[in-house]
């Protein structure tokens, strides 16, 4: 019987979700166990209803296993199109405060949903499905571990929606990018071990002598973050069948544990790893070599040394002791150069065909990834320059570092990868339309200098306005002045952020029409070879 | 195991491996970047060397320079304490009305306690200190606790029914919930309104009036026009803390709310206190100062009602 | 370059990758984390903090599960302006008993770590339930509901023990009275010299304007009102503090 094992794990996990839901010690563990009763019944359905008698077919151990990552793709679509409405939702409750709804979409319950939602949805989904790609094709090996890494796109997905349906309840360890409690943690451990095994169990099968550049970025990745994970977890739960939990730690080392996590939840999770995407799919894309073998070992091995000791830099003038803060400050510095590492040999692999970046609007976006993944690793040392900081903290300043990083770099070399990857995975020609990945460029191009740009101007002038002095030595402006002044900026923000959205509507339009095998009559982008790849 | 490979466009060789068709070129690094890299290297190794850096056994390396963050704010708050100890010092030895009187002192004064009322009390008060439902408005000449001076000065220091001062005002209106039936609460009420100009109707009034003087007068004074010994409003006046309208006044009537201001003379010492009274003073009495000090655009309205003759 | 080429070796055996990417990771994590434990200046030596009273406690949970954090710092940094806008810079000892730390990272509305004793319990309900009414340039949600949401109570007494587990020093004595603390605190005809004595400093008294009903907003006023009280600084050693 196919799906026998799962109908069985999922049916008996959904029971365990009713017993916990019946014998919850507080009611907010009780509606989410009945979120996650719901959930796993209807899989379990869904599971029964495909499910057929007789023998399973036989896969060839040969073939690559892309049934993971055709969801995977769809699944990264789906989060991204949700991750960035609700970040419009956010940007405009903080311009028109009365759309929160109380209690379950004020702001802050929303805003753990929009980080949570971009960053561990949209951005983990590329990751897993771009990585068990790529590590199939270099290594020449079907991933590892058979049905495990259906597990481990499910599992993680229903991690995304414990977590994000967990936020709304109010459901949070106040950790940013850990928020969720100690039993999704629990889970999310089980997945990513299983994760770890399928990409390691398929890079130690591999047929290659070599393990590709890219796979080193992947693993130094999965494991980095399976040890954030795991430490900036520890807590004590109040009861094993209620939601809260206290941190191991507390006061000064809790926040630097917290912020070794979150700094290189941004060094591994967006950015070692998708320096491991941009290995793959640019030289793919240019149909070019990777620039210099030596570059990529140096700055790999820099990057990640360093990345781990940048944490404090989230800390300055805090309570933290000041030997700490200057190391965070001086190592932030010298990460410039491995993070810019990684952008010229992206960069420099096009030299010779410079021009596909007027003709390929995929390649555009892969390059415009890697020149804003180049000006958020020069803000960023930046801002950890002490004297800098003390302005920017607290300030939108730092908000607009995050989405420079976050929607350029991330969000647009995702993009590439899913339009490079969509016609492979499902046999299709060519994209339902290039020219529509070209407005997608130009929607989400705009829409992150109108994002930046706004913010750093918010940022600094917020910044200006708390500590401004009078001729006499007095404080110039009330809190409440600076909470004013911000309004318009935070409406233009709100209008960058819909361009985004916009240009993402678009892709998973062209996206969808393309699984479903349509093709736009278009006249071509001059240039462009109709069949830009041969299908495989 | 090396085989040579030539990539065509750029004559470079390559690793020789190739995965999935993607090769790997032998450039070098590119020399101005590792050169800044050696360069930040430098500089980082030689900050730690200046400042607080590498943790030890017992403690943390603390750099030549003697720096710490915590010694760098004292340093710089003792400077501007310095800077304005002839302010401040002159400000010490002079009562709020010696101030008042000295005309450099007083705008110096007012400037400050600006700064400080923008920090501490617009929260209550509003940006443009016109107050808002239960807390008063400090720009109109009706006080609940006395406009001179000081009393303003003592207001702000021991603040109002604040619990941690022993010698904030103290003063309650009782709840008449019990003591009173409810006609008589409805007939103090039409009396309270009418007496700020609304006609009602006289009967009511005139029944009110006696109610009034035999449980109200004691603290709001025969005349309704309140008394500042106990913080207790004036009812003549059009200008309402809390209440709004006639079923406003029976809920206070009924159960009546008493307002709390902390007491800020422990947290901001004597010196932030008397300026601050030099600014809530020069509000109001009619010398309003505002202009420079509250740009245009203000949210609250300043009710201001002339009092009936 | 002889050692580049040596690095083919690691390229070829998926273990010594994966093994060495995690010891350099782990290099930085032990230089800069484990300090923070052993070094003893980390937490500055200062009179008065102690564990929360169960009601704050209660009220610090709402605050971290309403999220206030996103917008909150509760961190004031060692600059003038913050001094002069918030009061003394915060110390490393004021969040000691923080399980987790509320410093924040972001600044849409005002530092919140001496909060405590600046306004009125009436002006903290109002500004919850309605914060424009009362600061009319305000961005802040409204938490209306907190005041018609009874606190919930039965799990005050594990609550206190899982903090005792992660090192807050809750006595027996504070556990075993946990339950009835919880009401004293907020109830103003209660016999509170229990909680005063357990709890120095403690604010007492009905908090969310209604004395018959024990809610959610009584507990968040509480932790509001508290925060910033606890350290007596007039026996604080500045200098000792520098580190
Ligand atoms: C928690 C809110 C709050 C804050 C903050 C606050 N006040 Fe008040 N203030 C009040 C209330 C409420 C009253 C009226 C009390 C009553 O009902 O008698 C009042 C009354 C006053 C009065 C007396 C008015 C009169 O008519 O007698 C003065 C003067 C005053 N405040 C000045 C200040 C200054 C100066 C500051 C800042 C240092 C400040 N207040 C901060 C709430 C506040
Ligand atoms: C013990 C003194 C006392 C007595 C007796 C008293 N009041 Fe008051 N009243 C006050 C004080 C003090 C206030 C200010 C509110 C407060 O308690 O904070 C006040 C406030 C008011 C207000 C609100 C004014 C405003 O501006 O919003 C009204 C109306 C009022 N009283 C009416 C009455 C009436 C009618 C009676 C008799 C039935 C009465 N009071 C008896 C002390 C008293
Ligand atoms: C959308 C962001 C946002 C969220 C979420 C938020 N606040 Fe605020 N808060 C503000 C802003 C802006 C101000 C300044 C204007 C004002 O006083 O309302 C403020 C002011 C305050 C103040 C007054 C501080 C002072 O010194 O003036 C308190 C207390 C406060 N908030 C508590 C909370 C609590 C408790 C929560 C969670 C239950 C919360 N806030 C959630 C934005 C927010
Ligand atoms: C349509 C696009 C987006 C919009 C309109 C948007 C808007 C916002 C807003 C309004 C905030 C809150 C800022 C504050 O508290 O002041 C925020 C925070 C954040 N967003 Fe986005 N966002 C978008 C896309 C993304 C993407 C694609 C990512 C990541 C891949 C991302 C990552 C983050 C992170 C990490 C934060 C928290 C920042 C911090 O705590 O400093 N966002 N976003
Ligand atoms: C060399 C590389 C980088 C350095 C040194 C760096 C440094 C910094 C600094 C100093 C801050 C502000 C901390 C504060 O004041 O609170 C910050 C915040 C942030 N950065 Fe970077 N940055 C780098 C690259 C990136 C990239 C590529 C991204 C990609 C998305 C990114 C995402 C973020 C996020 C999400 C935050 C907000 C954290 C928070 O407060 O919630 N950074 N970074
Ligand atoms: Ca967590
Ligand atoms: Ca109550
Ligand atoms: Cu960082």
């Amino acid at each position: 019987m196919t799906h026998g094992r799962s109908i069985i794990g999922t049916g008996l996990s959904a029971f365990l979700a009713l017993l916990g839901a019946g014998f919850a010690a507080d009611h907010l563990f009780a509606s989410h166990m009945w979120v996650l009763f719901f959930v796993l019944l209807c899989a379990t359905i869904a599971l029964m209803r495909t499910s057929s008698f007789g023998p399973s077919p036989k896969v060839d151990p040969n073939a690559f296993m892309d049934g993971p990552i055709r969801y995977g793709v769809v699944a990264t679509m789906f989060w991204g199109v949700v991750g960035f409405l609700v970040g419009v939702v956010v940007a405009l409750q903080l311009a028109y405060p009365d759309l929160n709804i109380e209690p379950w979409f004020n702001f802050g319950r929303t805003r753990p949903l929009h980080t949570s939602a971009v960053i561990f949805a949209f951005c983990g989904n590329a990751l897993i499905a771009t990585s068990f790609y790529i590590v199939q094709r270099t290594c020449r090996a079907r991933l590892f571990g058979g049905d495990l890494a259906w597990f481990v796109f499910w599992g993680y997905n229903l991690f995304i929606v414990m977590a994000t349906t967990g936020y709304l309840l109010g459901i949070t360890q106040s950790r940013e990018y850990a928020e969720p409690e100690w039993y999704v943690d629990l889970f999310l451990t089980v997945v990513w071990v299983c994760y770890l095994v399928v990409f390691l169990g398929t890079i130690l099968k591999r047929k290659e002598p070599h393990i590709y550049v890219a796979n080193w970025f992947y693993l130094a990745f999965i494991i980095t973050i399976a040890m954030l994970h795991v430490v900036n977890n520890l807590a004590v739960p109040v009861s094993f069948l209620g939601v809260k939990s206290y941190s191991a730690f507390s006061g000064v080392q809790d926040a630097l544990t917290q912020w070794w996590y979150g700094h290189n939840a941004v060094g591994f999770f967006l950015t070692t790893s998708f320096l491991g995407m941009m290995y793959y799919f640019i030289p793919k894309q240019a149909n070019r070599p990777v620039y210099s073998y030596r570059l990529s070992i140096i700055h790999f091995w820099s990057l990640i040394f360093l990345y781990i000791w940048a944490g404090p830099h989230h800390l300055h003038y805090t309570a933290l002791p000041d030997w700490a803060q200057t190391l965070g400050m001086v190592f932030s510095i010298m990460l410039w150069m491995p993070s810019w590492g990684g952008m010229i040999n992206g960069l420099m692999t096009l030299s010779g065909v410079w021009d596909k970046i007027r003709t390929d609007p995929i390649i555009r976006m892969m390059v415009m990834a890697l020149a804003f993944y180049g000006m958020a690793t020069f803000e960023g040392p930046m801002m950890s320059i002490k004297s800098v900081n003390s302005l920017s903290h607290y300030t939108d300043w730092t908000i607009g570092h995050v989405h420079s990083g976050a929607l350029g770099w991330n969000g647009m070399i995702t993009f590439g990868a899913l339009y490079y990857l969509t016609p492979k995975l499902w046999g299709r020609e060519r994209l339902y339309s290039m020219r529509m990945v070209n407005w997608h460029f130009w929607l989400a191009t705009l829409g992150i200098v109108v994002y930046a740009a706004v913010m750093w101007v918010a940022g600094i002038q917020q910044g200006l306005m708390w500590r401004e002095y009078d001729s006499q030595g007095f404080l110039v402006y009330s809190f409440a002045e600076t909470v004013a002044a911000m309004f318009p900026y935070y409406v233009v923000r709100a209008i960058g952020g819909g361009l985004y959205l916009t240009g993402a509507l678009i892709m998973a339009f062209n996206l969808t029409m393309t699984i479903l095998g349509y093709q736009r009559d278009e006249t071509a982008i001059p240039g462009l070879a109709a069949v830009p790849q041969p299908a495989e | 195991m090396k085989q040579d490979h030539l990539d065509e466009i750029s004559g470079v060789s390559t690793t020789g491996h190739e995965w999935d068709g993607i090769r790997e070129l032998n450039n070098p690094m590119p020399r101005w970047w590792v050169y800044t890299y050696y360069a930040t290297i430098v500089w980082a190794l030689g900050y730690t060397v200046f400042y607080p850096a590498w943790p030890l056994v017992t403690s943390a390396t603390q750099g030549v320079l003697g720096y710490s963050s915590r010694g760098e704010v004292k340093a710089e708050l003792a400077s501007v304490e310095a800077e304005r100890s002839a302010h401040t010092a002159a400000l010490a030895n002079k009562s709020v009305s010696e101030i008042l009187a000295d005309d450099t002192l007083r705008q110096t004064a007012i400037q400050s306690g600006a700064a400080a009322f923008k920090v501490n009390c617009v929260q209550c008060h509003g940006s443009g200190a016109a107050g808002g439902a239960g807390y008063p408005n400090l720009n109109d000449d009706d006080w609940l606790w006395g406009g001179k001076p000081e009393q303003i000065e003592y207001t702000i220091a021991h603040g109002i029914r604040s619990a941690g001062d022993a010698d904030t005002h103290q003063s309650e209106m009782p709840a008449f919930s019990d003591i009173l039936d409810r006609e008589q609460i409805a007939s103090v009420a039409a009396f309270v309104v009418s007496l700020s100009g609304t006609p009602k109707n006289s009967g009511l009034v005139k029944k009110g009036r006696t109610v009034f003087a035999e449980s109200c007068a004691a603290c709001h004074g025969n005349d309704a026009r309140g008394n500042q010994e106990l913080g207790a409003p004036d009812l003549a006046d059009a200008i309402w803390l809390k209440t709004h309208g006639e079923a406003g006044i029976v809920a206070q009537i009924k159960a009546p709310k008493h307002g709390m201001m902390p007491a800020w003379g422990a947290r901001l010492g004597d010196t932030a206190v008397k300026e601050l009274t030099v600014f809530v003073h020069s509000l109001g009495g009619g010398q309003v100062v505002r202009g420079s000090l509250f740009p245009p655009g203000e949210k609250r309205e300043i009710t201001r009602v002339a009092r009936p003759a | 370059m002889a050692l580049l080429d040596k690095h083919s070796l690691i390229e070829r055996n998926a273990t010594l990758l994966l093994v060495g990417s995690l010891i350099v990771v782990s290099i930085g994590c032990i230089v800069q984390i484990a300090p923070l434990f052993y070094l003893e200046n980390t937490i500055e030596k200062v009179e008065g903090m102690r564990p929360y009273s169960p009601l704050e406690l209660a009220g610090r949970n709402i605050y971290v599960r309403e999220g206030c954090y996103v917008c909150h710092s509760q961190m004031i940094r060692p600059f003038r302006d913050e001094v002069e806008r918030y009061g003394h810079y915060s110390l490393a000892a004021e969040s000691m008993y923080d399980h987790s730390f509320q410093w924040g990272s972001k600044r849409t509305g005002p530092d919140l770590a001496r909060v405590g004793d600046r306004y009125s319990n009436e002006w903290h309900v109002q500004h919850l339930i309605e914060p424009r009414d009362v600061v009319p340039e305000s961005v802040m949600p409204s938490y209306s509901f907190l005041k018609e949401t009874p606190l919930a109570v039965d799990l005050v007494a594990m609550n206190l023990k899982a903090n005792r587990a992660v090192g807050v020093p809750y006595s027996d004595e504070m556990i075993d009275n946990a339950a009835a603390d919880i009401r004293a605190q907020a109830d103003p005809n209660a016999d509170t010299s229990g909680v005063e004595a357990r709890y120095p400093k403690a604010k007492l008294g009905d908090f969310d304007g209604n004395p018959q009903a024990l809610t959610e907003m009584d507990a968040l006023v509480a932790y509001l009102q508290m925060l910033g009280t606890l350290v007596d600084f007039k026996t604080y050693d500045e200098t000792a503090g520098e580190r």
